[in-house]
Formats: C-alpha cells, structure tokens, sequence
C-alpha cells in the first residue's frame, strides 16, 4: 500500500497531467461498469410531456427531444462509446501498423502495392468513404465498425512505413543483420521497440477521431440504432438547436473528457517510451 | 562453468597471434569484387538510368591475424567493401571466400551460420546501439540468435566478462547507451562484436567520430585484442596516420579501385602511385622545419562521379604523369617487388 503512494505520489510530480488523465478514465471505467446504480432515470423511456428541459435536480443534464433523460443516457452511452472506440483505434493500429511494418521492411513491390492501396483510401474524406462501406455493408454496429477502420488504418501504415525506413538504414539494424538475426527477430526485436511508441502516441490521440467518425455513422442511423444511447449519436441530434445547449453539450463532454484523458496519457506515454525523456522512472 | 567460459574467451593464443608467416592460407579471399548500385527513375514501373560504380573489379587477401587498412578519400568504396564482404550488400559479381567458404553464394541458414565468424564495428556509436536495449541486453543479443551459452545466467556470466574484456566493467551492463560516452559507446559496440568469437572482424572507421585521446585508447584496445584472441582486422578509415599505427598491410583505394597495396611501412616510406603519393604528402608532419621544407604534391580537382567514372585509370584526370594510355585502360595491379602491389603505367621511381 505504501509502495502504491510512493509511486502514485512520484506520478504526480512527473506529470500531473498523466494522473488526471487516468483518473479521468478510472472514473469513466466506474461508471460503464456500473451504469445501472449510477443512472438515476431510464434512459429509454420517452416523455414528450417532459421535452426539452434544461438541467434540474431530478434530470441533473435536462432532457432531449423526446423526454429522455441525458444523464442516464451519457451514462448508459459510455457502454458503447468507449469499448467502440478501442476497438476500431486497436485494430487499426494492428492492420495498418502491420502494413507499414511489411511495406517499409521488405520495400520494392510488396511496399508499392500496400501504399497505392493507402492512397487510395486516403484520397476520400473519412467520414465519406465509411459512410459507403458502412450503407454497402448495411447498417449494423459490427458493420459500422468495419467501415471506420476501413477508413482510419492507412495513417497507422504511413506512420509506421516511414518509421521503419528510416530504421532499416541505421546502424544497429545493419549490427542485428550482420550477428545473423532471422526477420522476426529483427523485426520483434529492434524494429518494433524503435517505432511502436509514435504509433501507439498517435493512436492515443486518434482516440477521439475515431469516435466522432463513428457518431457521424450513427446519427446518420448506419451505427448503433436507436435507441440505444451513444454519445456521437447524442451530439449529433443536439447540434441542431443550440438554444437546447444542454442535449449536445454534455454527451459532448464525456467526448471530450475521454480524448483528453487519452492526450495525457499519451503525452506522458511518449516521454516515458522515449529513452532519453525518461523521467517517471 | 567457469571453464567452459575462459576457454571460449580465450580461443588458442599461443599460435595464431604472429601475423608474419606469409605461408599461410589467407583468411578472406576477395576476387574481381564489383558493386554497382542502380540509379533508377519513375514511380511504379522503375527503369535503370545508371549505376553508381562503388566497387570495381577489387581483389585482395587478408591473412589470418594480421591488420589490412584500407583508405581513401570518402565515397572511393572501402566501406561499400567491407558490407560486400559481411554480405551487407550482395555483390553485384566477383567472389569473396572466407576460410574457402564461398560468401557470395550463400543464403538464409547458411549464411546466418557464416555470420559467425565475420563481425563489423561501426563509423557512429551513437547509432549503432540500440537505444532500447540495455549494455548487457545489446551484448547478449548475438549469443541469443546463435542459441549459444545455454541459459540467461551463463550469458550473463559471459557479458560480464565482455565487459571486462573491453575494459569497461560489469557494472555497465545495466546501463542504457544514452548513459555512456563515446569511447564507452564503442567498446560496448566492441564486445557485441567479440560475443561470437569471430575470425574476422572489419572495422569501419571506428575511430573517427571520437576525440583524439580516446581514439588513441580504442586503437589500442583493438590491438590489445587482437594480440589476446588472435583477431584478423580490416580497418578502414580516412585518417592515415591512424591506418599507418595498426596496419600490417595497407590497401589504398580510388574511386572503386584498389591503386596500391603493401607493407605498411613499405607503402608510408615509398609510395610509388601517384594517388598514394599526393595522399602522403598531405599528412601534417610535427614539425614545422621539415613541414615548411617538404614537397607537397596538391592535387587539382574532384574526385569524379562515380557514377560516371572516366574510362581507363579513375585517376588520369588529375595525374601529374598521366599519359593517353591511361585514358584508355585500366592498368593491372602488378607486383613492383616484394609484395608491394601497384596499378600504374608509370608508378613512381618506376
């Protein structure tokens, strides 16, 4: 217990910003996990009596368009928000990083054809190639999921392509190739460690981005259906009367609290990653 | 335990060391090597405009235990021949042999075996460790690929010892390479490159990026170690005075050729190419009547393009003697007479 403090306390002086950040994301884990105790209302049952009311005690972020309550809503959202958002940001970084470390690696052909394939992903905005793969596919949350990292890889291959030719030619690859080190070793063992802190930052930061991509599908009714509740979804449908400021605004919080929680995070990841920044240990 | 480990560490001593028996069978064998390095355009359908001529038809020996130095002016192919030979790059032709073993052919699990007796010191140490690994991790890495010293702990004991080797210790091995000087950084590249007992190791300019004071220290931990575990060197560098210190042999290159080869003290004493003749006198002499009295031979011009070196010698364009045939062919390197090669029409004193 003592050791836990002492190294709380050595956390906090190294960087503040990295602890509230994982408090911020501790609180939002409570909260999914205990989603029904937290929410004082229903989230789903609607009350057209009660549209639109700003925040109170009984409904503490007022209420949307057809009476549901916000704050059971933000809570009950966390539940599809946060786990959709790992998982498009983590197989992303899987997919594309295992294309960059292939195409930047082994060169020549294999990298021609991985990255005119990335080209011509990023050559569409996003939200619209998703938008298509999401309506081709037909709308479901599985199906959602495909479209976003169908469209958020490629950042993951560029990043990581150019990591790892910038890599191939220095010295202390060239020194594992000339000790005689078969591919994967080179690759699990020198290649990885050097790069997989600017990826793992960026996918920290790409966090947020994923989740609002996933909202535009949403609300656009291709990501989860109403009426369960989402935060993307949530904001959405408030944007369009801001004179109602609270239905998009605290959905939009939680957003927001989430990616800068992960900022903090990742911030601090990449000083403690990057040797010569190492200050928490 | 501790046995098995000396006897490693200190492979026959007494024998090997001498490096003047010229009997023997040389060590690496290198023949008509050529590198050539294409220089292509376009985006998906490359076309080769060109090559870059790093390497032409080079051949020497190197005989096991002694020192073959090997300079030239940047950009002239000795560092592009010491990767050709650790097969780094492939060789575009030509044949590099190692104990008679043919490098050039060999693949995968063949020649990750071969690594074992041939090793590399590097330019940088800056960049040539890892900067995630750990001394002791960096040093083990080489017993870990060839499955070597069984366990962790006899690695360990073995790093430990490395370290001592190198001179600097066990106490680094926990350190980071961030945590050390430059002088540290290559002893620590040193050990990783003594883990695997190689025959051979080439050192590329692993003095250059050091301060004075600590070159003079590697250079002679490098002989040091040699003497003890019967090491056979290539040296490359620019700085000739450094070459001149540790080498047996010395083989001056020019753009991708090798011009003059001999003794080391033969090739300082009595240059006889005019290359290696204009390179001698540009060494500063300590001493300032001897220096204000010498002849300087300073050459004019650049070193040509390689990658469109003139045709016959690469050195008529700026050679005080050089005449119309030296435009029209590569002169051969013929011996002058006690084992000192020069490829010259009109060599010095000749």
């Amino acid at each position: 217990m003592k050791k836990v403090r002492v190294a709380l306390s050595r956390m906090w002086r190294a960087s503040p910003l990295a602890v509230l950040g994982m408090l911020i994301l501790l609180g939002w884990l409570v909260v999914l996990i205990f989603a029904e105790q937290i929410s004082i209302n229903d989230g789903i049952v609607q009350d057209l009596v009660q549209r639109f009311k700003p925040p109170s005690w009984k409904h503490p972020f007022g209420t949307d368009s057809l009476g549901r309550d916000i704050f059971s809503r933000v809570v009950f959202g966390s539940r599809i928000s946060i786990p959709v958002a790992f998982m498009v940001v983590g197989v992303s970084l899987l997919l594309g990083g295992t294309v960059g470390l292939v195409a930047g690696y082994f060169g020549k052909a294999v990298d021609e054809i991985l990255m005119r394939i990335c080209d011509l992903v990023l050559s569409f905005p996003g939200i619209i190639l998703a938008l298509a793969i999401a309506a081709a596919l037909g709308p479901s949350l599985l199906h959602s999921l495909i479209a976003v990292v169908a469209v958020s890889w490629p950042i993951y291959a560029r990043l990581m392509r150019s990591l790892v030719i910038s890599m191939r030619s220095s010295e202390y690859v060239d020194a594992v190739v000339a000790q005689g080190a078969r591919v994967p070793r080179i690759l699990a063992g020198t290649v990885i460690p050097n790069t997989i802190s600017a990826v793992f930052i960026m996918a920290t930061l790409d966090l947020g981005n994923a989740m609002l991509t996933f909202a535009g599908l949403s609300f656009l009714g291709l990501g989860q259906a109403p009426p369960t509740a989402e935060w993307g979804a949530m904001v959405s449908v408030g944007a369009q009367d801001f004179t109602k400021w609270w239905v998009a605004m605290f959905p939009g919080l939680a957003i927001v609290s989430f990616a800068l929680a992960w900022n903090f995070i990742g911030d601090a990841l990449r000083d403690l990653m990057d040797p010569s920044l190492r200050r928490l240990l | 335990m501790s046995d098995t480990l000396s006897t490693q560490v200190n492979p026959t001593v007494s024998t090997e060391a001498a490096p003047t028996a010229a009997a023997r069978e040389p060590l690496l064998r290198v023949r008509h090597l050529v590198k050539r390095f294409p220089i292509t355009t376009g985006i998906i359908f490359q076309k080769t405009i060109g090559h870059v001529h790093a390497v032409e038809d080079v051949s020497f020996d190197v005989y096991p235990g002694e020192t073959l130095g090997l300079v030239g002016e940047s950009g002239c192919g000795k560092t592009t021949t010491g990767r050709c030979i650790l097969q780094l790059h492939r060789a575009t032709s030509g044949s590099i042999t190692l104990e008679g073993v043919e490098l050039t052919k060999l693949k995968g699990e063949s020649l990750r075996v071969m690594r074992r007796d041939m090793q590399i010191i590097f330019q940088d140490p800056y960049a040539s460790l890892n900067p995630r690994k750990t001394v002791e991790r960096i040093i083990i890495e080489p017993l870990a690929i060839h499955g070597l010293e069984g366990h962790s702990e006899g690695r360990k004991a073995r790093v430990r010892e490395l370290l001592d080797v190198v001179g600097l210790g066990s106490q680094f091995a926990k350190r980071y390479p961030r945590e050390l000087s430059g002088g540290q950084r290559q002893r620590v590249g040193l050990a990783r490159s003594l883990a695997l007992n190689p025959k051979l190791i080439i050192c590329d300019e692993p003095v250059s990026a050091l301060d004075v004071s600590i070159q003079a220290q590697i250079l002679n931990l490098l002989a040091e170690l040699q003497e003890e575990f019967g090491l056979t060197y290539i040296f490359i560098a620019h700085d000739l005075s450094v070459v001149k210190h540790i080498s047996d042999r010395v083989a001056v290159m020019y753009l991708g050729h090798i011009v003059e080869l001999a003794g080391s003290k033969e090739l300082f004493l009595n240059p006889i190419h005019p290359y290696t003749f204009a390179l001698m006198s540009a060494i500063p002499i300590p001493d300032p009547e001897l220096e204000e009295t010498r002849v300087r031979q300073v050459l004019e011009g650049d070193v040509p393009s390689p990658a469109s070196p003139p045709p016959g010698c690469p050195f008529h364009p700026r050679c005080s003697r050089a005449q119309t045939i030296c435009s029209e062919s590569m002169p051969e390197l013929l011996d002058r007479g006690d084992s000192h090669f020069c490829a010259c029409y009109f060599p010095l004193g000749g």
